[in-house]
């Protein structure tokens, strides 16, 4: 040790090789390509015409809103007897799509916020889309609690806004919290999608041939420069953002939960509700992710940039999510066996589980009136994502995608199973029912599919989809210590 | 009028030449310059010598008067303007105040970090001589650019040019006002 110290000093330079072919870690962005390439491609997609599929698609989608609208007038202008709500299933669809579609938008926070807390380099690729996933999804759940309060023309009483009566919202309930939740959770989420955009519009401003694109895109750029100035800036901004949303996102669906779990009854009054329904919504929230990347990175050929490797860590996490899903549910059935309550207990056997094949029959008791939606959420949501253990299905782009859809399906019967059945048979059975949507729930359902494709279309049409500037920064190109970026001696290999 | 054009502008062509450059004309003492490049480069602010951004101070300031937004706007609505007894329960209570106060301060905290990045960056700016140059469209697209204002006081045109070429830049050019 001693002659250690006395060494002289010497220039160290530390050349790690290479991993062992197989080991390789997949690039990020495949190909090879400089980071021009990536402006080009991105940018290309919202320049020039869009594709024939694009028309169809924006077509059908404008088609299915105008039919949500539709409805929307036809409730407003009858009332809400036109819904299958009735006693004693007085949250019928509505709540049933408020709390599917804000649980969607969940995916677009956890990949924008909390995985780049965690410097997952690969949220890159589809944050962007993701995040815009987010802002039309929390659009189209928020139309929901809106219209289903009856009289839309009083919704703003739901905001302390002052008003003719002098009275103010009640604080002490969940739905006035919900309020606040939601409506905080869009405008956090559409900023953090449009500071992260900011520079993506310069770019399209410098690309811009026409005056009128570069006025847009300017307008919105606000003058960005990419100066390393504006960077430090900026990028502090993005971590603190970042930091806020995903306390933001853990909450906003909590709060959701706590609408339920707040009340008394069986089915709802549970504790397990917040954290089982935030993995809930990150679940169905992938699985929309994956609906709509799988195809798009064909269409738009952008297999380069929204590489198999990223559909299949997409799928890992949607296997974790879905099986922390699946252990909720497990100890749903174990809590109302194991906590004695008879009216949990009966919900559980006699109201959602008993089939009238198997498990009705064995215990001698009648089948549940809606025993198909507890298993269809069953199959969908613990059995599915159990696919994505193997490889060889992950990297399927067409098993992918009828798997994410089935994600979809299972977490909109879940809130169906949570929202119906526990509604319509409560603690004494003159006061059961049976809830069947009518064709103005059916309607207002799948248009809001429109709304929420015509947006997310429209992005694709004016928007570069993938953050180019994000994406440029995680090539080996963008990276002053590596040989691609310049660096005459590399601390890692080649 | 001043006949003096606004800046010097040099391109580089990759990340590492530009980190070297902006290291050294710290070096030299130079005051008003910057780089200007597609996306943030790791290790740009220590070379450039920037200190840690005050977007924080921004946002808490932001979060806290939600905070206080929100507890004070309930305690005020449900205990003071409008007081009404729900199920035998306090006036005001904090854990019930609390998801809306906590969404508040969420909300400001976020708009703090936001407009405090924009003030801080002076955007939105309308008009700046750079975007009018044709070759600096290139740094959003794959160019990295040095930029050394003409009222620098260490500038003068000869040298400032000199060292520019020397550091590596691939084109010199002079951006007017």
């Amino acid at each position: 040790m001693a002659d250690a110290s006395q060494t002289p000093m010497t220039t160290q330079v530390l050349v790690v090789s290479a991993p062992p072919a197989g080991l390789e870690r997949e690039p990020l962005v495949a190909g090879g390509h400089g980071i021009g390439w990536l402006s080009d491609t991105i940018a290309g997609v919202a320049e020039g015409a869009m594709p024939a599929w694009w028309k169809y698609c924006f077509a059908i989608s404008v088609t299915m809103m105008t039919v949500c609208f539709g409805c929307i007038l036809y409730l407003m202008s009858t009332g809400v007897g036109v819904w299958g709500v009735t006693h004693p299933v007085m949250w019928g669809f509505a709540i049933v799509n408020f709390v599917w579609w804000i649980g969607i938008g969940h995916a677009g926070t956890l990949i924008s916020a909390i995985l780049f807390l965690l410097r997952q380099k690969w949220r890159t690729s589809i944050n962007r889309a993701a995040e815009a996933m987010t802002i039309f999804a929390v659009m189209c759940a928020g139309i929901f609690p809106l219209i289903h309060i009856g009289r839309i023309w009083y919704g703003w009483w739901l905001f302390p806004i002052p008003n003719s009566n002098g009275i103010w919202p009640q604080f002490r309930s969940p739905l006035m919290w919900d309020v606040f939740a939601v409506s905080t959770y869009f405008t956090v989420s559409l900023l953090f999608w449009y500071m992260g955009l900011i520079p993506d519009l310069a770019v399209m401003r410098d690309r811009a041939k026409t005056k009128a694109r570069k006025f847009g895109y300017g307008l919105f750029a606000m003058g960005w420069t990419g100066s390393n100035r504006h960077w430090s800036n900026y990028e502090k901004a993005y971590l603190i953002l970042a930091g806020l949303s995903t306390v933001l996102v853990l909450s906003v669906h909590s709060i959701v939960s706590l609408d339920f779990s707040v009340s008394q009854l069986p089915g709802w009054h549970t504790t397990i509700f917040a954290p089982y329904f935030v993995a809930g919504a990150v679940y169905s929230g992938f699985g929309m992710v994956l609906t709509l990347l799988v195809p798009l990175r064909r269409l738009l050929k952008l297999e380069q940039i929204i590489t198999v490797r990223h559909v299949e860590l997409m799928c890992k996490v949607t296997l974790l999510t879905g099986s922390i899903v699946g252990y909720a549910y497990l100890m749903e059935f174990f809590i109302a066996w194991y906590g004695g309550n008879p009216y949990e207990r009966f919900l559980f056997l006699q109201n959602r589980l008993a089939d009238p094949f198997i498990i009705g029959p064995l215990c001698g008791i009648k089948p549940a009136p809606y025993w198909w939606a507890q298993w269809m959420m069953i199959i969908c949501n613990v059995v599915v994502p159990q696919f994505f253990w193997f490889k060889k299905i992950r990297r399927n782009m067409i098993l992918v995608f009828i798997l994410s859809i089935l994600v979809n399906v299972g977490m909109w019967f879940e809130r169906f199973v949570i929202v119906i059945i526990s509604l319509h048979r409560d603690f004494l059975p003159s006061n059961w029912g049976y809830y069947s949507p009518t064709w103005v729930d059916i309607l207002q359902f799948l248009g809001t599919f429109g709304l929420f494709f015509t947006f997310f279309l429209l992005f694709l049409r004016f928007v570069p989809l993938i953050a180019i500037a994000e994406v440029k920064g995680v090539t080996p190109q963008a990276d002053p210590h590596h040989p691609l970026g310049g660096a005459k001696i590399g601390g890692r290999h080649p | 009028m001043n006949e003096r054009p606004y800046a010097i502008l040099a391109e580089f062509e990759n990340p590492a030449a530009i980190l070297r450059a902006a290291d050294k004309v710290r070096g030299e003492g130079f005051r008003q310059w910057d780089v200007f490049t597609p996306f943030p480069i790791h290790g740009m602010d220590r070379a450039m010598g920037i200190r840690n951004s005050k977007v924080g101070w921004f946002s808490f300031i932001g979060g806290v008067t939600g905070y206080a937004t929100g507890m004070l706007m309930i305690w005020f609505m449900n205990t003071l303007d409008y007081p009404i007894v729900i199920g035998g329960k306090p006036m005001f209570s904090p854990f019930s105040a609390f998801p809306p106060s906590y969404e508040l301060t969420i909300l400001f905290g976020a708009f703090g970090a936001l407009l405090g990045m924009l003030f801080l960056n002076r955007l939105p700016q309308l008009h700046h001589p750079l975007l009018k140059n044709r070759r600096f469209a290139l740094a959003s697209h794959d160019r990295f650019f040095l930029v050394i204002e003409t009222n620098d006081p260490k500038y003068s045109e000869a040298p400032t040019r000199k060292l520019l070429e020397m550091l590596g830049s691939t084109h010199v050019e002079f951006v007017e006002e």
